[in-house]
């Protein structure tokens, strides 16, 4: 769907594999079919505070992808509103945890705590980046959206969404190569 | 005297956050579509479009640009000799909640920010800047202003020998620690002098001067030149993932300040420029324009 603006495109589906993971490099342009779940400070936070209670998340983890996104609200006929990216390092003191009960994949924009991209390595996970103000765009790829958990908290709830080419680029993958540190300096003067 | 009614500040205030959440201005589009034509990364061309695209798509369908559409500032000149009829911030704040509501446009603000984050769930309460200046209109420019790139902002209270070259070294160095964060390529506001509450308000308000648009004053004109130079020379690129468009624009205002000081604000702005300029004289007259 959106080939025509970047030159090869990977598809992948949800929910990944520890294969998909490892043949993900950084600076792949991907596109992502399947289901997806949200989540930005707010429920990281209580998800946290379950797992300290040894409680059951109200989610399955293992081997999903986080989208850090706080949708704007859907308008009749749609089935989302705009949805672009929120800034990631907010939740890293929340991430570790997470990629050690099998998540393998986040969605954000920005840059990662040095713990989360050890924790990346360690677990075999990637990191994409969705383009911040592309957000209308983006909400053109999400099917479907079914809030699954904490809705008193409005956009900030978990939501599941059903994903068709969901747009993104692999920006730090499971080997801890970073696009924000590698590419930089290439167009530097 | 000139009588205005609340309602059409309402209503106005209304019409304006809509059109600033859903079109971007001229002056964006086309300096996003000059840096395609020379932006040397592939990933950064392929974010560029994305980006346009997204503009087309918001404006085609009446949907919010980005999913952040911000706390809601306005910027008003309240003409001396105009009689508002009815309650002017709940006029504004109505205006806003409105908008807001009915719009499809995310509701971001939280009531006390360290303890209870309690959504207001109408984006309110509006940051009102008003300024008294002669005559019987009102005009208002609003800014629906989002965090990502708000948290990367910066102040310094630097001393007068730091001069112009180090009000430049500061400009870029709180783009380069930025990084990704702030949605690239961005547009920087800057004010110089003032207090450092009045360098801040400046600097936002410098970040909707018109792309193109020089400090009419040549040596202030000067630092915007070579602070985008240099911006444009880290690399960070698009979205952050390298390339040679970090920034579309600086624009540097300046206001007197005190002999021991030279405050520097630095208000950075996503791509998504969002405001909108819009002028009440109490008739139909009423016009508004996207910048």
């Amino acid at each position: 769907m959106h080939t025509a603006y970047y030159m090869e495109i990977k598809k992948i589906n949800t929910p990944l594999t520890d294969e998909v993971v490892r043949n993900l490099k950084a600076g792949d342009g991907v596109s992502i079919t399947g289901y997806i779940y949200t989540g930005r400070d707010a429920a990281h936070r209580r998800l946290i505070a379950l797992l300290e209670e040894g409680k059951e998340l109200p989610i399955e983890i293992k081997n999903q992808i986080i989208y850090y996104v706080g949708p704007a609200p859907a308008k009749p006929g749609y089935n989302c509103g705009s949805a672009g990216p929120t800034t990631s390092h907010r939740m890293d003191t929340y991430t570790p945890s997470l990629l050690d009960l099998g998540l393998k994949g986040m969605i954000g924009k920005g840059l990662r705590s040095k713990e989360v991209i050890e924790s990346m390595i360690k677990n075999n996970a990637v990191y994409f980046a969705a383009i911040g103000g592309a957000a209308a765009l983006i909400a053109k790829s999400i099917k479907d959206s079914q809030v699954v958990a904490y809705e008193e908290l409005g956009p900030e709830a978990i939501h599941r969404y059903y994903v068709e080419y969901f747009p993104a680029i692999v920006c730090i993958d499971a080997r801890g190569n970073n696009l924000y540190e590698s590419e930089p300096p290439k167009y530097a003067k | 005297m000139r009588e205005i009614n609340s309602e059409q500040i309402k209503e106005k205030v209304k019409e304006l956050f809509l059109k600033a959440n859903y079109y971007i201005g001229e002056d964006v589009l086309n300096s996003i579509r000059k840096a395609l034509n020379v932006e040397k990364s592939e990933t950064g061309r392929y974010v560029l479009r994305m980006i346009l695209k997204n503009y087309e798509l918001s404006a085609n369908e009446k949907l919010a640009i980005c999913q952040d559409t911000g706390l809601a500032v306005l910027f008003i000149k309240l003409g001396q000799e105009v009689h508002i009829k009815g309650n002017w911030k709940e006029a504004i704040n109505e205006g806003v909640k409105e908008a807001y509501i009915d719009g499809y446009l995310r509701k971001s603000a939280v009531t006390d920010p360290v303890f209870d984050r309690k959504n207001t769930k109408t984006n309110c309460p509006a940051i009102i800047y008003t300024d008294i200046v002669p005559g019987d209109r009102i005009e208002l420019l609003v800014n629906p202003k989002g965090f990502g790139s708000e948290n990367m902002s910066a102040l310094a209270m630097m001393k007068p020998a730091d001069g112009a070259e180090g009000i430049v070294d500061f400009i870029v160095e709180t783009v380069r620690k930025a990084g990704p964060n702030p949605c690239p390529p961005t547009i920087i506001g800057v004010c110089v002098g003032g207090t450092a509450d009045q360098a801040c308000v400046l600097a936002k308000k410098a970040a909707m001067r018109k792309i193109g648009e020089h400090n009419p004053d040549p040596r202030y004109a000067k630092m915007e030149k070579d602070a985008l130079e240099r911006i444009n020379k880290l690399g960070i690129g698009p979205a952050g993932l390298g390339g040679s468009t970090t920034s579309l624009w600086v624009s540097i205002d300046y206001v007197p300040t005190h002999i021991a000081g030279m405050p520097v604000a630095v208000n950075i702005c996503c791509h998504a420029d969002r405001h909108a300029h819009g002028v009440l004289y109490g008739n139909k007259k009423d016009k508004y324009s996207i910048n």
